[in-house]
């Protein structure tokens, strides 16, 4: 029974993945992680690897998004500190 | 279906790879690398399934229940963890980058000044 | 090299990849294939072992040295994060200003906060009997942590999160691994050869030397996690740059 479920996981799995990697701004692009996350940790379970699963979920869905969430804020911040030194020398 | 696990994860593997090389951020090229990287659970996970057998955790299944490898879920389980700790030492590289190059558009950085 | 020019060369590499791999796969195994040698091994030597969950004796017991790698990979990529997010001469820590919080987000960070942390103490520590182990309650205790900063504001998260003692623990773990290995050695073994009494299979402590391996491994993965998000959210939260105004 599970295992007919696998294929469409399966192929829902291509599709995110495939959204994660086209995605260009890299803010969506974390969200996108966090779903692609997801979807590995139910692809993880339906092939019998809760173990996986379980670390997959823990990483794939809170801290990899959240690791890249942080380093935008904080270009943005550098950015900002730049430009306005800029202006202040000109 | 007997090979299409297996070409999924080559299809995300190409496409993650691909992400890499257009990426004009290099916060975005450590996410492409995190797709590209989860292929290689997919292809394992896969290479490791059996009809019919369920997880090998003998806690509450009788000792002679058929399970799938444990082995592949070993080694992709270790990797998942310490995958995001590298991901971290990349994006703290990227930061890093910006500091002090004030970018992190990879092209723009073609002559690293020192 | 112009970007459409690597764009081409990388299709070009894809287009042979994707064909070789496409041919490896079809002289593979097909999925769900009965014959696993690997596994059969495994399993018998877990048996042996009487550690229940087969996933963590291959992790701490059968591949217990390949861990040590592992785990020594994720100790340098810590130690590297932290190093090059370090405070840089020209900026200066300001004092974070707390933030108002609903009191519901109060509220449900306040509820989860001791459930999650608990259920990755539960996770640690039945790594050896049922699905979960150093590795995930790790993961989850770190992350578990930073709830206090969602329901409260960052000051709590930085008094929750004692720095010195965080790194402390993280470099104690990542050294318990290794010298747990010398267990094996003093008693004429191997190193990291499981040769602690290996008790009753599926109880707390069964698996020999399974579980402390596991509880280190939980130690040093959730103190690193900590660590490493502590200092990307010093990127984002206390810094200003020197530069910035006049408001010194």
């Amino acid at each position: 029974m599970n295992e007919l479920v696998i294929l469409p996981v399966l192929l829902l799995l291509a599709a995110v993945a495939t959204m994660a990697a086209l995605a260009r701004d890299p803010a969506r692009q974390a969200v996108v992680l966090a779903v692609l996350g997801m979807v590995l940790a139910l692809l993880f379970t339906l092939l019998q690897a809760p173990d996986v699963a379980l670390s997959q979920l823990a990483v794939g869905t809170a801290v990899t998004p959240l690791l890249i969430l942080l380093t935008l804020r904080a270009v943005r911040r550098d950015r900002r500190r730049k430009q306005a030194e800029d202006r202040r020398k000109s | 279906m007997s090979v299409l696990p297996f070409l999924v994860a080559g299809w995300i593997l190409l496409v993650g790879m691909y992400g890499m090389v257009t990426s004009r951020d290099l916060v975005h090229a450590v996410g492409c690398l995190a797709v590209a990287q989860s292929s290689t659970y997919v292809l394992l996970l896969s290479v490791g399934f059996r009809h019919g057998g369920t997880a090998p955790v003998y806690s509450d299944i009788p000792t002679n229940a058929r399970v799938v490898d444990p082995v592949v879920q070993a080694l992709a389980l270790t990797d998942v963890v310490v995958g995001a700790t590298v991901t971290a030492l990349l994006l703290a590289l990227a930061l890093q980058l910006q500091k002090r190059h004030g970018t992190v558009d990879p092209d723009a950085l073609d002559g690293l000044r020192g | 090299m112009t970007r459409r020019a690597r764009t081409r060369l990388f299709l070009a590499a894809a287009a042979v990849i994707a064909a070789v791999f496409a041919l490896a796969c079809l002289r593979l195994p097909p999925f769900g294939t009965q014959t696993h040698p690997y596994a059969d091994r495994a399993v018998e030597a877990t048996m042996r072992q009487r550690t229940a969950n087969t996933v963590s004796s291959v992790n701490f017991d059968q591949r217990a040295f390949d861990t040590l790698g592992e785990e020594t990979i994720l100790f340098a990529a810590v130690l590297g994060a932290v190093g090059l997010l370090r405070r840089t001469a020209d900026e200066r820590r300001t004092r974070p200003r707390p933030v108002a919080v609903l009191p519901s987000t109060r509220l449900f960070g306040a509820v989860m906060l001791p459930i999650t942390l608990l259920t990755g103490v539960y996770i640690v520590g039945h790594g050896q009997l049922s699905p979960g182990g150093g590795f995930q309650g790790g993961v989850i205790l770190a992350t578990g942590v930073h709830l206090s900063y969602l329901a409260a504001d960052y000051r709590v998260l930085d008094r929750l999160r004692h720095r010195e003692a965080l790194d402390r623990a993280d470099a104690l773990a990542a050294g318990t691994f290794a010298a747990l290995g010398l267990i094996g050695l003093g008693a004429g073994a191997a190193y990291l050869q499981n040769v602690l009494h290996l008790g009753t299979f599926n109880q707390l402590v069964s698996g020999g030397l399974v579980p402390y391996i596991n509880a280190a491994v939980g130690v040093e993965v959730a103190t690193g996690v900590i660590v490493i998000l502590a200092h990307f959210l010093d990127q984002t939260e206390e810094f200003a740059g020197g530069g910035k105004g006049g408001s010194r």
